[in-house]
């Protein structure tokens, strides 16, 4: 575009229709797909990376041995079962709690809550997903644990209980607005028909509208149970971190200890390539695939739900 | 017209444009569509369309909605490449070149094919910065032969003496109508030969419209004007060619004055009087 | 029984699920901010600690977090930003797209500790980067992605395909059409999102502790193969592994950490809102 009625000049004929390539722009966009494709480099990396490191683990160690009650790694037992039975335990008390917890809340928030009430609940509430779990860790030690220890009259607060009730709240946010999510996305007209019937706000919220939103808070759960399970930092703090298997309920206000504590709390002790070490890494691919698994039901879910919204 | 090289340009072609309607049919087509079907995800929205755009004159594709006016449009300028699950058959000449030829520039095309869409986008910025958009992009940096354009586009599109002053104003605080002109404008800017517009008057006012459709008369003294209209009205009032369209097919096309008075084919009067659509 | 009471009082039992939902929230911050804010002075902020950290300053753990966030941004944010343009503007749906959003769903999903083996087992050990600023960085960067990338492209996508559409119309390449119109329109939305990634990384204690952080190193860091204490692992630290710590250190230590994430997120969403009304689309 030198001057304007260059442009004007109707020259035709095949030279003024060929492509020019701009080989910056073919650079930029070639660098673009690669990134946009590494995030799946990335995944495999992590789980070749855990295979390298903890496979061994798995052939240096039994298989009935790896499964037996007892985790003494200086004394050569390698018993993952009380650390997976304990991350178990934890969670699903933890969702347990924050379950009926978060779906009351998202309703309230989404249904009855006047418009400024809302936006005083939902900044609080994105407040709880940004304080990093070892704040949370270190006010369940020195706040919480006391309470529980008093309230109950055991010998210490740092039991099951209270890193459940730790969990439970860092899953809220994720269960929060994922139900809100799904609460929000009940068509209108179900609502109003309902209304339409004679139903009170009341009896159409719990008659139409939850169950109509019942898969995202199955997702809402899911996606809070992966984050649970993987959480490290607070439950080492709180849950006393003694391998025992939890056998009865009693264990519930007892002192357990998580797959993710055992990993963060050994790995700085023990020598690198030694059987304790190969094993930590084997811990981590049993982490790795079960919160892949929780991660992947969740997401087929998601994914179902986007594919309805149709053109894009 | 300010550009010196502009103005001699347009005398030209008003010359040109003397010649009687009758002869459009003698003239070397500026765009000749040749059994054009097309689909959209199975869907049929074209089928086998067959049509001539003369230079220098209005051409008005009419029909009810969902015919296939807008496809038709957006096949010209290849905008249609950017929707994915397609396919097309048939083929479609500017100055006779096949525009889908592997290899095409399509930007290129782009260029010498401007667009106005039915509702105007105006986009994010300054009036000035939505002029000189498409020649920045086109590597222009130069900023008095930015400003020369930005006056010109503006003086075509019957808009610069309204916006003279508010260059620098955002361009969403003008009016609707003049956020289409200004649209119109931002086309011109690249000095295209041919303007297709969609429905461009139909979110706007009567005065504005006619504003509109005055800057329209004189645009097609330099430009092959090809727009999708809002009424049967508009149609009869702007039409040097027209074609109809019903359900993905061209029923009938000819010079505009004789479709609308003489139409050779039933559906074609039933529209034009009002009998359906 | 009543209707109508019937839902009133549903509705009051909600409002109090909610009300014993939000108060601990509430509780944890001014538990915090009451019992620390009297550790914090001047000092506390800017000296090292000393004397088996029961006195003294936090400074290199301060330090530290910045650091190693400054570092986590730079890998993270072009890679985060590309990702997210490409799933935006470029990806059609095929199966290796869906492959791709499965994998941020998963790097969203694996456990920060198994980020702090991977890390361990790739930039420590194998790359043989040491304990170290760099092989931190790059572990959060990882583990920041799928945040930063997720919003980026809700962001990106936000965006009005008209605009894209009149780009082209006007001759612009793809390209073009991203960087003068799509990627200035998204840009709060993009930054919201990589504070939000990297408050995440900078509270984060689990992924460093066998990558960068040092136990007690009182002076600062002078290159990115160093090792540094971080405000996360400095809390773990002082709160279980030291006997007899001043508990106002503990919640001054926890004030700094929490003050240094909170305003962050205060900062994102005070971006965020502002350009939401500004806006006109």
């Amino acid at each position: 575009m030198s001057n304007p009625s260059t442009v004007k000049t109707r020259a035709s004929g095949p030279t003024r229709l060929r492509r020019r390539t701009r080989v910056s722009e073919f650079a930029l966009e070639t660098l673009i797909r690669v990134l946009g494709f590494s995030t799946i480099g990335f995944v495999l990396l992590i789980f070749l990376f855990l295979l390298r490191e903890g496979l061994p683990a798995f052939f240096q160690v039994s298989p009935a041995a790896l499964f037996s009650t007892h985790w003494y790694p200086t004394y050569g037992f390698f018993g993952t079962l009380p650390l997976i039975l304990g991350s178990l335990l934890v969670t699903l008390l933890a969702i347990v709690i924050a379950l009926p917890l978060g779906v009351a809340t998202a309703v309230f928030v989404r249904e009855v809550a006047p418009q400024w009430t809302r936006e005083i609940l939902k900044p609080v509430i994105e407040v709880l997903a940004g304080v990093p779990s070892v704040v949370l860790g270190f006010f369940g030690m020195t706040f919480v644990a006391p309470l529980v220890r008093e309230v109950l009259g055991a010998p210490t607060g740092l039991t099951a209980f209270s890193g459940a009730l730790i969990l439970a709240y860092m899953a809220l946010p994720t269960i929060i607005t994922v139900a809100e999510d799904a609460l929000d996305s009940v068509p209108r007209s179900l609502r109003d028909a309902g209304l339409a019937m004679g139903a009170t706000r009341w009896q159409t919220i719990w008659r139409v509208v939850v169950p109509g939103a019942r898969s995202g808070i199955l997702t809402a759960v899911m996606l809070g149970m992966g984050r649970a399970i993987g959480e490290t930092m607070a439950v080492m703090m709180v849950t006393g971190n003694a391998a025992v298997m939890p056998t009865s309920l009693v264990s519930l206000f007892r002192p357990i200890r998580t797959m993710t504590a055992t990993i963060a709390a050994e790995m700085g002790e023990v020598a690198r390539g030694s059987t304790h070490y190969h094993m930590l890494f084997g811990i981590g691919i049993i982490l790795f695939i079960l919160t892949f698994l929780i991660n992947l039901a969740a997401a087929s879910a998601i994914f179902q739900k986007k594919r309805k919204g149709g053109l894009r | 017209m300010v550009a010196p090289n502009s103005t001699q340009g347009a005398v030209e072609r008003t010359a040109a444009h003397r010649t009687p309607a009758s002869s459009y049919a003698g003239r070397e087509p500026k765009i000749r569509i040749e059994g054009v079907s097309y689909w959209y995800s199975r869907r049929q929205m074209l089928n086998g369309v067959t049509l001539s755009v003369p230079d220098r004159a209005v051409t008005v594709l009419f029909g009810p909605a969902g015919g296939g006016k807008t496809t038709l449009m957006r096949l010209v300028n290849r905008l249609n490449d950017l929707v994915e699950d397609t396919q097309m058959t048939g083929r479609i000449l500017l100055d006779g070149e096949d525009i889908y030829t592997p290899g095409t520039d399509v930007t290129g095309l782009r260029r010498r094919v401007g667009m106005v869409f039915a509702l105007p986008l105006p986009l994010p910025g300054t009036v000035r910065e939505n002029v000189v958009y498409g020649p920045r992009l086109a590597g222009e940096r130069n900023t008095s032969r930015l400003s020369e354009i930005v006056e010109r586009s503006l003086t075509q599109a019957a808009l610069w003496t309204e916006v003279r002053d508010r260059l620098d104003a955002p361009a969403l605080s003008l009016s609707g109508g003049q956020q289409q002109r200004l649209c119109i404008a931002r086309s011109l800017a690249l000095e295209p030969e041919i303007l297709l517009l969609d429905e461009p008057t139909s979110g706007l006012d009567p005065i504005s419209t006619a504003k509109v459709e005055e800057s329209l008369y004189a645009l097609k003294k330099d430009y092959a004007v090809v727009i999708v209209p809002h009424s049967v009205q508009q149609a009869a009032r702007i039409a040097d060619v027209a074609a109809f369209f019903l359900a993905g097919e061209l029923v009938e096309w000819g010079e505009g004055p004789e479709v609308f008075t003489a139409p050779k084919v039933k559906q074609t009067e039933d529209y034009i009087t009002g009998r359906f659509g | 029984m009543n209707r109508a009471l019937v839902q009133r009082l549903g509705f009051a039992f909600l409002g109090l699920i909610t009300f014993v939902v939000v108060v601990p929230i509430l509780l944890v911050i001014g538990v915090i901010v009451a019992r620390g804010i009297v550790a914090i002075n001047w000092q506390f902020l800017t000296t090292m600690p000393h004397g088996g950290m029961k006195e003294g300053g936090i400074l290199p753990a301060i330090v530290g977090t910045l650091l190693l966030t400054l570092g986590t941004a730079l890998v993270a944010v072009p890679i985060g930003v590309g990702g997210a343009v490409y799933l935006s503007e470029y990806a059609r749906d095929t199966r290796l797209t869906r492959a791709i959003r499965l994998a941020i769903v998963n790097l969203a999903g694996i456990p920060s500790i198994v980020y702090g083996l991977f890390g361990l087992g790739m930039f420590v050990l194998f790359f043989r980067f040491g304990t170290s600023i760099l092989a931190g960085s790059l572990t959060l960067a990882i583990m920041t992605l799928p945040v930063i990338i997720s919003t980026a492209e809700e962001a990106l996508r936000a965006v009005p395909q008209e605009f894209r559409t009149v780009s082209a119309s006007l001759g612009g390449t793809r390209w073009q059409g991203i960087r003068t119109i799509v990627l200035p329109q998204a840009l709060p939305g993009i930054i919201t999102g990589v504070i939000l990634g990297l408050l995440r990384a900078a509270g984060e204690t689990a992924p460093i502790l066998f990558t960068v952080a040092a136990f007690y190193l009182p002076r600062l860091p002078s290159s990115p193969m160093d090792q540094t204490m971080t405000l996360p692992y400095h809390l773990y630290v002082i709160s279980t592994q030291v006997p007899g710590m001043p508990l106002s250190i503990q919640y001054g230590t926890a004030l700094v950490l929490l003050a240094l994430v909170l305003s962050l997120n205060i900062v994102a969403s005070v971006i965020r809102r502002h350009f939401r009304r500004k806006r006109q689309w």
